[in-house]
């Protein structure tokens, strides 16, 4: 018992990475249709941020994490505005290709600048290394501030969604471009103001990966992408929620399969999963099947 | 009419055995050295592959993200068994196993999977090769897990490489000629469209992953006899996007556009071998600008003939991919 609840609290870690950089994943996936496989890249560099400010600037953490979701946040405006935004109209495949030349791009620039090898975070000093134990249950002061942060980062997101004028606009763009546009929305701003806010996740999710996990590289960001990327599929991509609960979902399904001795198989099982949800529930869990009109 | 289809044909043949004369020529006059000659098998393995996904992907529609995967099922069958038979039967043998292999699981993974459109098959096909690696490297008993297998012996040697080559591509280039093809480029254009039509979509879209996977095997095949050494590493996301790369730089819808852009992206990459980190970063810059320039690729989907160096004495030729 004592083994099953650590496993599903080490799962909560971890998934609310994948929650928080699969956000990104559905929220541009809803509004231009586009698998943005750089988004994986921007997380990295976030955690890079992060690694600077900690270890090079000696900031605290709340300091560091602003700054790498800052930084995350333009080089995402940036890249929409440079890459994507002239292939709007384009066919999906050409969206798709230039998506994975900026993300290849992103990680040999890092691994130029910064090389390829491993870096690890300074070790967490005073209360943020500490851990608290419940019988033998062992919980450490990071991964409360993985949970705590990563639901708040949620609660700001649907606030901003739900509420703002922009957040409808995000919406309504996502709902039927054209028509949006009509209504006299600025279709641009829209679109740039959701890379924005999902690169502000993914770089969240890089600097608690990095307080997390402790070593970052460049090519960090290729699984946990794909994996996020799963997690949004699975709970229906575009849909906000969703993508919440496939990071829960895919993160704490990881940490049982290897946590009960198949660890090797772990990456595997997620993929099997999202073939599975493709063959039997392609909308995802929260979506709603549409047919196809003629 | 009859005389210039004839005229045609063994203009073509005399192309093809020109071709291969060249090549033969530079090989034993030693001009191709031995570090040449591994860019050599490297442009026909990915002519092999991008012209394989180009059915897939380019002429049917159906986008496929796993192509190194088949790859690697066709390298690992065929290096355990040359493995155990080092003779030049065995080569053959394995070859043959490993496409046929690669094919099987095409059919089996297409069959479910192919139901799916656009972006979903996308990811479903990388998960599914994602699986296939994973497999591979806890396989410790065969196939010696993420270490790999070493001291294959090595049989592959130009004339055999030009079999496989040309074979391949006469192959895809004929079944497209054939009504299986158009059926195949009608889906490509408007898969509802086509069903209504009377065509069995899901029959000629596994029918193009069964044949892509298959020649998929036949490059798989033939890497792993000439370069010794295959590990499960090497047949990652990473592979698959260097051939989608390779057939949507030469235009998605044609095949000489593949060919070329292999040829291409094999003498760049050569040629930076040196700096790898500047290397990858000048391809994905190169990679992004041609897609915001020219997102149809090089050659679109038009193809370059011979016929059309006779008519216009020019380097590329109009109409013949699509009509």
């Amino acid at each position: 018992m004592e083994q099953l609840i650590q496993q599903i609290i080490n799962g909560i870690s971890l998934g609310s990475i994948y929650a928080l950089i699969a956000l990104g994943y559905t929220m541009v996936y809803g509004i231009i249709k586009l698998i943005n496989f750089a988004h994986c890249d921007i997380y990295m560099i976030g955690a890079y941020i992060g690694y600077v400010c900690m270890s090079k600037l000696g900031l605290g953490f709340l300091p560091s994490l602003l700054a790498s979701m800052l930084f995350c946040t333009v080089l995402g405006i940036t890249i929409e505005r440079i890459a994507y935004r002239p292939l709007r109209n384009a066919t999906r495949i050409a969206a798709l290709i230039t998506a994975i030349g900026v993300s290849l791009f992103l990680e040999y620039t890092t691994m130029f600048f910064a090389s390829a090898n491993v870096r690890t975070y300074p070790s967490m000093t005073g209360f943020m290394a500490k851990t608290y134990k419940i019988g033998d249950i062992v919980i450490s002061t990071q991964q409360i501030l993985i949970a705590v942060i990563t639901v708040i980062l949620m609660v700001l997101l649907q606030v901003i969604v739900k509420k703002t004028k922009i957040g409808k606009a995000m919406r309504a763009v996502s709902m039927d471009k054209d028509a949006a546009e009509l209504m006299g929305i600025n279709v641009d701003t829209t679109i740039s103001f959701t890379f924005a806010l999902g690169s502000a996740l993914a770089g969240a999710a890089g600097i608690l990966v990095g307080i997390y996990y402790n070593s970052i590289n460049p090519l960090m960001g290729v699984l946990p992408g794909l994996k996020a990327f799963v997690a949004a599929v699975f709970g229906g991509i575009g849909i906000i929620p969703g993508a919440m609960l496939g990071g829960y979902v895919i993160g704490i399904i990881e940490v049982f399969v290897s946590g009960y001795g198949y660890s090797m198989y772990r990456d595997a099982v997620v993929f099997a999963i999202l073939i599975l949800i493709l063959i039997v529930r392609p909308a995802g869990l929260l979506g709603k099947n549409t047919g196809e009109k003629v | 009419m009859r005389g210039i289809l004839n005229k045609q044909l063994t203009q073509r043949i005399i192309f093809m055995l020109l071709a291969y004369a060249i090549v033969q020529l530079l090989v034993s006059t030693n001009i191709i050295n031995a570090y040449l000659q591994a860019t050599l098998v490297t442009i026909c393995i990915n002519i092999i592959l991008a012209v394989s996904l180009n059915l897939i992907t380019g002429f049917t529609g159906q986008f496929s993200l796993g192509h190194a995967g088949f790859m690697s099922i066709g390298a690992y069958t065929c290096a355990l068994i040359t493995m155990r038979v080092p003779t030049i039967a065995g080569f053959l043998a394995g070859v043959l196993m490993g496409a046929v292999m690669a094919a099987l699981v095409g059919f089996l993974v297409g069959l479910p999977t192919l139901r799916l459109r656009g972006d979903y098959l996308a990811i479903a096909t990388l998960g599914m090769s994602e699986i296939i690696r994973i497999v591979f490297i806890n396989l410790d008993s065969i196939t010696n897990g993420a270490a790999g297998l070493n001291d294959i012996p090595r049989f592959v040697n130009w004339p055999w490489l030009y079999v496989f080559v040309a074979g391949t591509i006469l192959l895809i280039r004929n079944l497209l000629k054939s009504s299986h093809g158009r059926a195949c480029i009608a889906i490509r254009e408007d898969e509802i469209a086509a069903e209504a039509m009377g065509i069995n979509t899901t029959k000629y879209k596994v029918l193009a992953f069964i044949i892509g996977a298959f020649c998929a095997g036949i490059a798989g095949a033939l890497y792993s006899s000439y370069f010794y050494y295959i590990k499960p590493d090497l047949f990652g996301f990473l592979k698959s996007v260097d051939i989608l790369v390779i057939v949507v730089l030469g235009g998605l819808g044609s095949i000489s556009g593949s060919v070329l852009a292999a040829v291409l992206l094999a003498v760049v990459s050569t040629y930076f071998q040196s700096f790898p980190e500047i290397r990858m970063i000048l391809y994905a810059l190169i990679l992004v600008i041609i897609m915001i320039f020219r997102p149809q690729g090089l050659l679109g989907s038009k193809e370059i003939s011979i016929s059309m160096f006779n008519r216009m004495g020019k380097l590329f030729a109009f109409g013949k991919g699509e009509k």
